[in-house]
C-alpha cells in the first residue's frame, strides 16, 4: 500500500481532514464537558426579531400567484436574452436572426394565450 | 495555579511564553465579542459610528455584528427602551447563545434618561436583564463605548473558570431564562425581574 503514488495524497488528505475536524470535535467536547446546555421555550422559540411567531410557516398562495410568475418569466427571459441581441443585431446572419424571431414568437404566442385567458386583469 | 507575575515577565523576555488554561481561555472569548446588530433610538447611530472607520471597535475584535441573537455575545442596548419594545429586548437576550454579555449604553438604557417621567419609557433594561456595563451620556461618545467594551473584556477576562464568580455557561446553577414582561393594563407585567434587580425601597 505504500508503495502507491497515491499513498502520500492520501495521507495528506487526512491530515488536511483531521486539522479541519479536531478544532471541531474539541469545541463540541468541551462544551459538553464543561458547559451545561439550559434550554428553555423562550430560547428554543423560533427567531422571529424578538417577536412571538405566530402561525404556520407551511400556508398556501393563490394559485393566481403562479400565473403571475409565468407572465413574469415570459417578460424577463425575454429581456435577457433581447439585450445582447440587440447589442449584436448589426453583425447578425439571417439564420440568427431566424431564430431570435422563432424564440420571441414562441414567448409572444404564451403571452397571448394568457392574454386570451384573461390573465394580465388582475382580480 | 497562577504564575508569579514577575516570572513571568522575566521568562518573556528570555522568549519563553507561559499562560494557564484560563487566561488562554479568557483570552479568546474576550477577543471575539460579537455583537448584535441591534440599534433602538440616537445611541444606535454613535454605535454604529463606533464601528466605522474613525473608532473601528473590529481592533477590539467586535466588528462582526450579527443579525442573529443564536450568534451574538453582546448585547448593546443603544437608546430608549420604550415599554412596547421591552418584550422584544429581553426575548431576545434570551435567545442569545451564553454567555452572553449586555452593555446598557446611554441615559436611557440605564434609567429612562430624559423620558424617564414619561408613561410609556422603561426606566432602564437592568430591570429585567442583568447588566454588565453601564454608559452614562446622552448620547455617549463613541470613546464611551469603547470605553465600556474595554471595561467588559475586562471583566471577562477577571473571570475564573470554576468557582465563584465564573461565566454563566459554565455554571449549571446559573439562570437560563429571564421572564419575558408582557403588556398589562397600565404597565409592563411583572414591572421588574425580582432576582435580577431588587426592587429599591424608597425613604421618604
Amino acid at each position: 500500500m505504500a508503495s502507491s503514488p497515491y499513498f502520500s495524497l492520501a495521507v495528506l488528505f487526512l491530515a488536511a481532514m483531521g486539522f479541519g475536524l479536531a478544532p471541531l470535535g474539541m469545541a463540541w467536547l468541551w462544551a459538553r464537558m464543561y458547559s451545561p446546555p439550559k434550554p428553555n421555550a423562550v430560547k428554543n422559540a423560533i427567531y422571529e426579531c424578538g417577536l412571538e411567531s405566530k402561525g404556520d410557516a407551511w400556508m398556501q398562495f393563490r394559485s393566481a400567484y403562479y400565473l403571475y410568475g409565468i407572465i413574469f418569466l415570459i417578460f424577463d427571459v425575454e429581456a435577457v436574452f433581447l439585450l445582447p441581441f440587440a447589442v449584436a443585431f448589426t453583425g447578425l446572419g439571417a439564420a440568427a436572426c431566424g431564430a431570435m424571431l422563432v424564440f420571441v414568437l414562441l414567448l409572444v404566442e404564451g403571452l397571448a394565450w394568457a392574454w386570451a385567458k384573461g390573465v394580465l386583469t388582475w382580480a | 495555579m497562577a504564575v508569579d507575575q514577575n516570572l513571568k515577565i522575566e521568562l518573556g523576555k528570555q522568549g519563553i511564553f507561559v499562560t494557564t488554561i484560563e487566561e488562554l481561555y479568557n483570552w479568546g472569548r474576550r477577543s471575539s465579542v460579537w455583537p448584535m446588530q441591534f440599534g433602538l433610538a440616537c445611541c444606535a447611530i454613535e454605535m454604529i459610528a463606533t464601528t466605522m472607520a474613525r473608532y473601528d471597535l473590529a481592533r477590539f475584535g467586535a466588528e462582526v455584528f450579527r443579525p442573529s441573537p443564536r450568534q451574538a455575545d453582546l448585547m448593546i442596548v443603544s437608546g430608549t427602551v420604550t415599554k412596547k419594545m421591552a418584550p422584544q429586548v429581553v426575548r431576545l437576550y434570551n435567545q442569545m447563545a451564553e454567555p452572553r454579555y449586555v452593555i446598557a449604553m446611554g441615559a436611557c438604557a440605564i434609567s429612562g434618561g430624559p423620558f424617564k417621567q414619561g408613561y410609556n419609557v422603561l426606566k432602564g433594561i437592568d430591570r429585567y436583564i442583568p447588566v454588565d456595563v453601564h454608559i452614562p451620556g446622552c448620547p455617549p461618545r463613541p470613546e464611551a463605548l469603547i470605553q465600556a467594551f474595554m471595561t467588559l473584556q475586562k471583566k471577562i477576562d477577571g473571570q475564573p473558570l470554576t468557582g465563584e464568580g465564573r461565566p454563566r455557561h459554565l455554571d449549571a446553577e446559573a439562570q437560563g431564562e429571564f421572564p419575558v414582561p408582557e403588556q398589562g393594563e397600565h404597565d409592563l407585567e411583572p414591572t421588574s425581574n425580582k432576582g435580577v434587580w431588587p426592587v429599591p425601597i424608597t425613604i421618604r
